[in-house]
């Protein structure tokens, strides 16, 4: 098992740590260029393409991915699953660490990152939905630090700044579900003002309610994914009580994630009736559209289900991380792939080497801080001065 | 779509399509739903981990 | 009578108002409102008839907004081979179709900002850089741009224009309509250098007027439509042709619908989901929690029958063995009198007999004083 030999050698030179350690001087090349070159001098971006691979992968499809968090602690804290409770911490972990990317990203994206306060503080376009977005990308960044931040009090000791967050949870748990709600389901509607660009058989007007659909899915399957992963490399920080509770998160999810599937699937459907788009489905663009919905949809509820029922913990483990791909697959086609269906092909775009090292440099900084505060504060474990208080 | 010309028409048109696949989609979740527990009724009252 | 009769509608007036403001309508952006937008607003009518591709029009405007010098200068027509669009070198651009006239004669179609009279940028962009001007320019503010860039995949004409390849203060560049010469009185640049009609400034008003005006005169050249009449709302640049417009690069699939309708619902959903989410699952919390109590409260309950029940079996288990010890107490000490009484009896019978035994053997001694030793 490759696990074990990453444990084994405990040392500094691990494989993990030398495959990230390239990455990471990568990435501070890539972001000086970035920075001192200007977002042309990296990127592949044009004025057909205001937005490429950063907001398309790192923004769409890091925010649907980092979906996990309020769907557990909802599930947990408002809906009183207390099954699931040792999947909150984890979650809620990604979470954070996810739109802290998202932040990070943002900043290498925007022309003038040292502005990105300015909605807020010098001129207020409420009309735009990327305000609404922005608003509560902010917020609820402030309120998943602070759902983390127990976790990191109880290392750092420091009891009584502890109770007080403890206390506000089910408030902070209800205001991220609020955020959550209107943030995902926006960044949907971002793509209302572009009926001319984006392939009609992906634009709908109920486009934000697909996107907090799907980013349900990836929340769903994300906290199963992740678990898997985590049962893996981190087994050694495992409690009694998170091994035992993690077949039960994982077919529980798996149960709710292959039902939200069945509705995303059908709603899909009555997009597609409202607006008459049938003829579309026969086009080349339709044969890829029948491909996310059929792939990555209608196949992942069904497996879903397949496993939940007989109790197939590789199958769920499987079908998680497939239908985390297709919901990366779906932000990809509506912000890149079918977004200027209408171009000739001469005149798409595709992303620069720079561009994609930018996100895997990224994603690896999240895996870093991700093991970094795994292997420190009680994530996996309660703490044994807390205990059972989730 | 070709006898398509107003509004009213076109809604009419989508939204008898929509009310069949709406019916279609009650009884696929509801039968999905069914699938989705029917085998698990009884193992799921006492599942293993809870206690 | 008659005023009841209207206190009774004005109840049921209010009350259906009420019934309407309960309900939750998301599509709708500002109830019926409707916008003419600012009265007497300019605009520029191009003629694709009377276009004869000199390219003027792009050097002027070069010229007037100061852009640097074009790869290949203006007279060089060759440029016309490709599709071009606005660039962050260039705010406008001449394009040139072939094969769709009869005669034979290209067809030059120029393209820039169209001003739209509800711009998809103006409403996209979150920190307000757009304005529509009462004039008819969309003008942008540097100051204040982040460079999120979403006014670029907002507008519906591909015109905003970005300039990636600075570092430090990259901006959104397109078209001003001239804004600065409108307000000095001055004709847009491109428009004054036009050697053509091709090119009218002019109150919006008017211009479609114009228009109208140049097709009915030659209904069996004109195509039968104003671009920009209608088209997402309206622009202030407005094009008649004698070519079907989307054979010269004009999207006929946009429709009418002005930009910031586009997104109404999706913004009237948000104080919606404010303020109706945190209730329902305050709600969902309160249900539960107080369904964990009450389970919790069965539980104790049965434990708390279980209890009883169980010590009510525990005295009724213990009266009876308490009383089946005295029954068997008594049935002992009955019988043990019994016993005693039965035993006391034998013995005197025996006794008894004995005695008459022992008469008998004084009679006879020999044999039956032998017997008798052997009974006892
Ligand atoms: S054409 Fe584009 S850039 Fe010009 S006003 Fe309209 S939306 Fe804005
Ligand atoms: S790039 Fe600038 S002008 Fe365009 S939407 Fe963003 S902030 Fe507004
Ligand atoms: S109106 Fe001014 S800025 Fe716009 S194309 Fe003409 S000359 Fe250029």
């Amino acid at each position: 098992m490759s696990s074990q030999a990453v444990r084994a050698d405990r040392g500094i030179i691990t494989p993990f740590n030398v495959i990230a350690g390239i990455i990471v001087i990568m990435g501070m090349v890539l972001t000086a260029w970035r920075f001192a070159g200007g977002l042309g001098a990296v990127t592949n971006l044009d004025n057909h393409y205001p937005w490429g691979l950063w907001i398309g992968l790192d923004l769409m499809a890091g925010v649907a991915l980092a979906a996990g968090g309020f769907v557990t602690s909802a599930a947990v804290h408002v809906f009183g699953m207390k099954k699931y409770s040792s999947a909150v911490r984890p979650a809620i972990l990604t979470g954070f660490l996810g739109y802290a990317l998202v932040v990070i990203a943002l900043h290498y994206d925007v022309g003038r990152p040292w502005r990105l306060p300015y909605p807020f503080i010098m001129s207020q376009g409420t009309t735009s939905l990327l305000f609404e977005v922005a608003a509560c990308v902010a917020l609820y960044l402030t309120v998943l630090f602070l759902e983390f931040s127990p976790a990191a009090m109880e290392w750092l000791g420091l009891k009584r700044a502890r109770l007080i967050v403890v206390r506000l949870m089910l408030l902070l748990t209800i205001f991220g579900v609020v955020l959550s709600t209107l943030h995902q389901s926006s960044l949907g509607a971002l793509f209302l003002i572009a009926p001319g660009k984006l392939h009609p058989l992906w634009y709908s007007s109920y486009l934000p309610v697909f996107f907090f659909v799907s980013a349900v899915v990836a929340g769903l399957s994300m906290v199963i994914f992740e678990s898997s992963i985590t049962a893996r490399y981190f087994a050694d920080k495992m409690d009694e009580t998170h091994k035992q509770q993690k077949t039960t998160v994982a077919f529980g999810f798996a149960k709710a994630a292959a039902f939200t599937l069945a509705g995303y699937f059908f709603a899909k459907v009555i997009g597609i009736a409202v607006d008459n788009n049938w003829h579309y489905l026969a086009t080349g663009y339709g044969a890829w559209f029948l491909v996310e919905l059929l792939g990555f949809v209608a196949l992942p509820a069904f497996l879903f289900a397949i496993g939940a029922r007989e109790q197939r913990l590789g199958l769920v483990k499987f079908t998680a991380g497939w239908s985390v791909f297709g919901i990366i697959l779906n932000r990809l086609n509506v912000s890149l792939i079918a977004f200027n269906y209408h171009l000739p092909a001469s005149e798409r775009y595709f992303p620069s080497w720079q561009e994609i090292g930018t996100s895997i440099f990224l994603i690896t900084l999240g895996l870093i801080a991700f093991k970094f505060i795994v292997t420190r504060m009680p994530i996996l474990y309660s703490h044994p001065d807390y205990p059972d208080e989730h | 779509m070709e006898g398509i010309l107003t509004l009213h028409d076109f809604m009419l048109y989508t939204k008898s399509v929509t009310y069949i696949i709406v019916v279609g989609a009650l009884l696929g979740l509801a039968g999905f739903f069914w699938f989705l527990n029917e085998r698990d009724e009884d193992p799921d009252e006492n599942p293993p981990a809870e206690h | 009578m008659a005023l009841t009769r209207r206190k009774f509608l004005g109840w049921l007036g209010a009350g259906a108002a009420a019934t309407t403001a309960a309900a939750v309508k998301p599509a709708v952006a500002a109830s019926n409102k409707h916008f003419e937008g600012h009265p007497d607003s300019n605009a520029v009518l191009h003629d694709l008839v009377a276009c004869v591709g000199c390219r003027r029009c792009e050097a002027a405007c070069n010229k007037v907004n100061d852009l640097p010098e074009p790869d290949q200068p203006f007279a060089d027509l060759t440029v016309l081979e490709t599709k071009r669009r606005t660039t962050e070198k260039a705010y406008t651009v001449v394009n040139r179709y072939d094969g769709l006239r009869p005669s034979g004669q290209p067809v030059f179609a120029k393209k820039q900002c169209n001003h739209c009279l509800e711009p998809g940028c103006a409403s996209a962009c979150f920190v307000k850089a757009f304005t529509k001007t009462p004039e008819g320019p969309v003008v942008y503010n540097p100051k204040v741009c982040v460079g999120c860039r979403y006014c670029m995949v907002a507008c519906p004409f591909e015109i905003p224009a970005y300039e990636y390849q600075k570092a430090f203060d990259p901006e959104v560049v397109k078209c001003t309509m001239c804004h600065p010469r409108i307000m000095e009185g001055k004709l847009p640049g491109c428009v004054s250098v036009c050697p053509t009609e091709a090119l009218v400034f002019g109150k919006r008003k008017d211009l479609l007027n114009t228009a109208r005006q140049r097709i009915a005169r030659r209904p069996d050249l004109y195509v039968d439509h104003i671009y920009g009449e209608n088209e997402m709302g309206g622009t202030s640049w407005l094009y008649i042709s004698d070519v079907p417009f989307e054979k010269a690069g004009m999207r006929m699939d946009l429709g009418i619908t002005p930009a910031p309708a586009l997104t109404a619902g999706a913004l009237a959903a948000v104080p919606m989901i404010a303020a109706l989410w945190p209730v329902l699952l305050g709600g969902v919390y309160l249900m539960s929690t107080r369904r964990d109590k009450e389970a919790h409260q069965e539980k104790e309950d049965a434990l708390k029958s279980a209890r009883e029940q169980e010590q009510a079996a525990a005295k009724a288990a213990l009266k009876k063995a308490s009383e089946d010890a005295a029954k068997a107490q008594q049935k002992a000490v009955e019988k043990a009198v019994k016993d005693a009484l039965a035993q006391a009896e034998k013995k005197r019978e025996e006794e008894q007999k004995a005695k008459q035994q022992a008469q008998e053997a004084g009679q006879s001694p020999d044999g039956q004083g032998q017997e008798s030793e052997e009974e006892s």
